[in-house]
């Protein structure tokens, strides 16, 4: 609940993935204007870890890929009371994680050594870029998992109805307590 | 005095950066650069898998364009079945690269920069974000989302779904498109056409107090390079490179898509997980060159529909050369989602588009293939190689929003320098510095600042590392 407009506080957020959850997500066009009315929108760029706002819901897109993620996704739980496992790559870990069948040099060298003409350096995780993890891993494989939103992306209207009950107190109707 | 100012995360772009900017001993600012922390490794992803399976998977490369590497891999697929693909399909293919340069342009102007345009650039941090542009606009708001939702309509209409359609494949589209799907198509056009005028009008009559910004926000000569028809027209689905430089001149024309790899390289730096794309006659980094809206309406001499060759005449006499003002990749991406929603017009009303010869069968007849189209953030190459049985055993892409990256670095310390006081910092400074960045609109992932407030903290830290000074809005 929001101190200043009373309304519960909506987040979302992207790890590994593609953005197409939250593409989905303003997918639900019009009905983003009744969302708004209804919710403080309460999203934060991940990585700030000591800026995640306190939510009562956050949607997580994306596998855990690299150390932001994985430092971003403990500050999240902490400071959110339900969280949802936004489409595939946050509930198995999907397309983001192919590269766990190859090694991270394999998958580094393929991209900047292999393909580059001119090498002035390789980002592999010296501060300023994030390492990459040796394993990408779902989202509830690092933290508890309360809604699960499969898809790839999951379309506008399960997104829409997911948090419409949330919202509203009730179960989202489908299968959203577990995968698989 | 710092030595380094880091914004972080740069907000309402589509993805995650961070920007450093490099304070001299004199307290001036001596550089800047921008870094892309998002790494997902598709060269090497997609090796072992069949080649039809690759518009699926390279559609995940990302959400907002999805479409744009459904198209370059199904061209690739094209090639490396060495088949003819229906007319029906290419015309499918074609009316799906317009809704998406739509609906991808309509995300980047009103969702994510209209902010800055209509409430200003030292607006309050907290309604500075689209539902600041809700509430003090709302009819102009609900005209952007309604165009977004338009494109993405006919996406899912003709591709099935609105994000990663897997309908094209090697050879053809999968489905064939109803009447009923192009009679609502069709109905959207008067709407779109009319937010298209207010939205142009608009924009033109906001640039006259951001004086200041077009002149500074990365305004320098360079190449630009897109892709157009034979005889110079826009084009975005097939056609050939043209390259100009800043006065206007055609540095090179009619070159092969295809042979990309004689005139294109890239460099790779520690700094960033984007590579840098250079034009290999001028080295690098002296190969720095653009693309995208502004560097398509650069190359191209005509647009080849009414109401947008009347906008890109009006555009083009901005100046004596090219148009070089990075800020002019707004207008530019307006002129270009008004041709697009002509363009859908035009092909909705060929009958052709509804034949059901839609798809060429083969098994793979060539070990190499080349995809080439325009995404909305510029030219889009996907090289396969595969073996025998059509299983990827290489792939090289080069990415949109990557071929601008050496811009974007240049654009983004242009503004730093005219416009960052590193001794007095005010937020609305570094929100400038995060506008040259929008500019360009780069896809480097998501929408996640779009919606909601938009936390920024800025960290001053020593070249060591160490956290001098911590400044947090929002």
């Amino acid at each position: 609940m929001d101190r200043v407009t009373k309304k519960p506080r909506l987040a979302t957020v992207w790890l590994g993935g593609c953005s197409g959850c939250h593409m989905s997500f303003l997918d639900l066009d019009e009905r983003l204007i009744d969302l708004a009315a209804r919710v403080e929108m309460c999203a934060s760029p991940l990585t700030d870890l000591k800026d995640f706002p306190e939510a009562d819901i956050t949607l997580v897109e994306g596998a855990i890929a690299n150390q932001e993620h994985l430092e971003s996704i403990h500050e999240i739980r902490k400071r959110t009371k339900i969280l949802v496992s936004l489409g595939d790559c946050a509930v198995t870990g999907n397309v983001t994680a192919m590269r766990n069948a190859f090694g991270v040099d394999d998958v580094l060298n393929r991209a900047y050594k292999e393909l580059a003409a001119v090498i002035v350096g390789i980002p592999s995780g010296n501060g300023v870029v994030p390492r990459l993890l040796a394993r990408v891993r779902p989202v509830h494989e690092v933290v508890k998992v309360d809604y699960y939103l499969t898809g790839c992306p999951p379309s506008a209207d399960a997104i829409h109805e997911c948090v419409m009950a949330l919202l509203d107190g009730r179960e989202p109707v489908g299968e959203v307590k577990r995968f698989g | 005095m710092p030595e380094r100012i880091l914004i972080h995360p740069v907000t309402r772009i589509e993805g995650h950066a961070k920007i450093s900017i490099w304070v001299n001993d004199a307290g001036g600012v001596e550089s800047a650069q921008f870094h892309v922390t998002e790494f997902r490794g598709f060269e090497k992803i997609c090796e072992g898998r069949p080649l039809h399976e690759m518009p699926g998977l390279m559609a995940r490369v990302c959400g907002i364009c999805p479409v744009s590497h459904v198209l370059a891999s199904s061209k690739a697929g094209d090639a490396l079945l060495g088949v003819e693909v229906p007319p029906a399909a290419v015309k499918q293919r074609r009316l799906a690269t317009f809704a998406q340069v739509l609906q991808s342009h309509a995300l980047s102007f009103f969702h994510l920069s209209s902010p800055d345009l209509l409430l200003g650039m030292d607006a309050e941090i907290d309604k500075r974000n689209i539902f600041g542009v809700i509430e003090a606009d709302p009819g102009f708001a609900r005209r952007g989302i309604r165009l977004r939702q338009f494109g993405q309509r006919v996406l899912e209409l003709v591709g099935g779904k609105r994000i990663h359609p897997g309908w094209s494949v090697p050879g053809g589209v999968q489905t064939a498109v109803t009447a009923a799907v192009r009679d609502e198509i069709g109905a959207w056009i008067p709407e779109a056409l009319e937010s298209m005028t207010i939205a142009l009008g608009r924009m033109k009559s906001v640039m006259d107090s951001f004086r200041e910004e077009i002149e500074h926000i990365g305004n320098f000569p360079s190449l630009f390079l897109g892709t157009v028809t034979h005889d110079g027209a826009l084009e975005y689905y097939d056609g050939v490179i043209r390259i100009v430089d800043a006065e206007g001149n055609t540095v090179a024309d009619g070159l092969d898509p295809l042979r990309y790899p004689t005139y294109l390289a890239e460099a790779s730096e520690e700094w960033s997980f984007m590579k840098f794309p250079f034009y290999k006659p001028l080295g690098y980094p002296g190969g720095q060159y653009r693309v995208g809206p502004l560097a398509r309406l650069n190359v191209a001499t005509s647009a080849g529909t009414p109401r947008a060759d009347r906008e890109l005449r009006e555009f083009k006499h901005r100046s004596k050369g090219a148009v070089c003002e990075s800020f002019h990749y707004h207008l530019a991406r307006l002129i270009e989602m008004l041709h697009s929603v002509e363009r859908i017009e035009e092909i909705v009303a060929d009958p052709e588009l509804l034949s059901e010869d839609v798809r060429t069968k083969a098994m793979p007849n060539r070990r190499e293939g080349i995809g080439s189209c325009e995404a909305p953030r510029g030219t889009l190459f996907h090289h396969y190689f595969v073996d025998a049985d059509g299983l990827i055993r290489k792939a090289n892409l080069l990415i949109a929003t990557a071929q601008n990256n050496l811009a974007m670095n240049h654009a983004v310390e242009q503004t730093a320098k005219h416009f960052v006081l590193p001794a007095q910092l005010r937020e609305g400074m570094l929100n400038r510095v995060e506008a040259a960045i929008r500019c360009y609109d780069p896809c480097l992932s998501c929408s996640t600042h779009a919606v909601g407030q938009m936390p920024l903290i800025i960290e001053v830290r020593s070249r060591s590392g160490e956290l001098l000074d911590r400044v947090e809005k929002g």
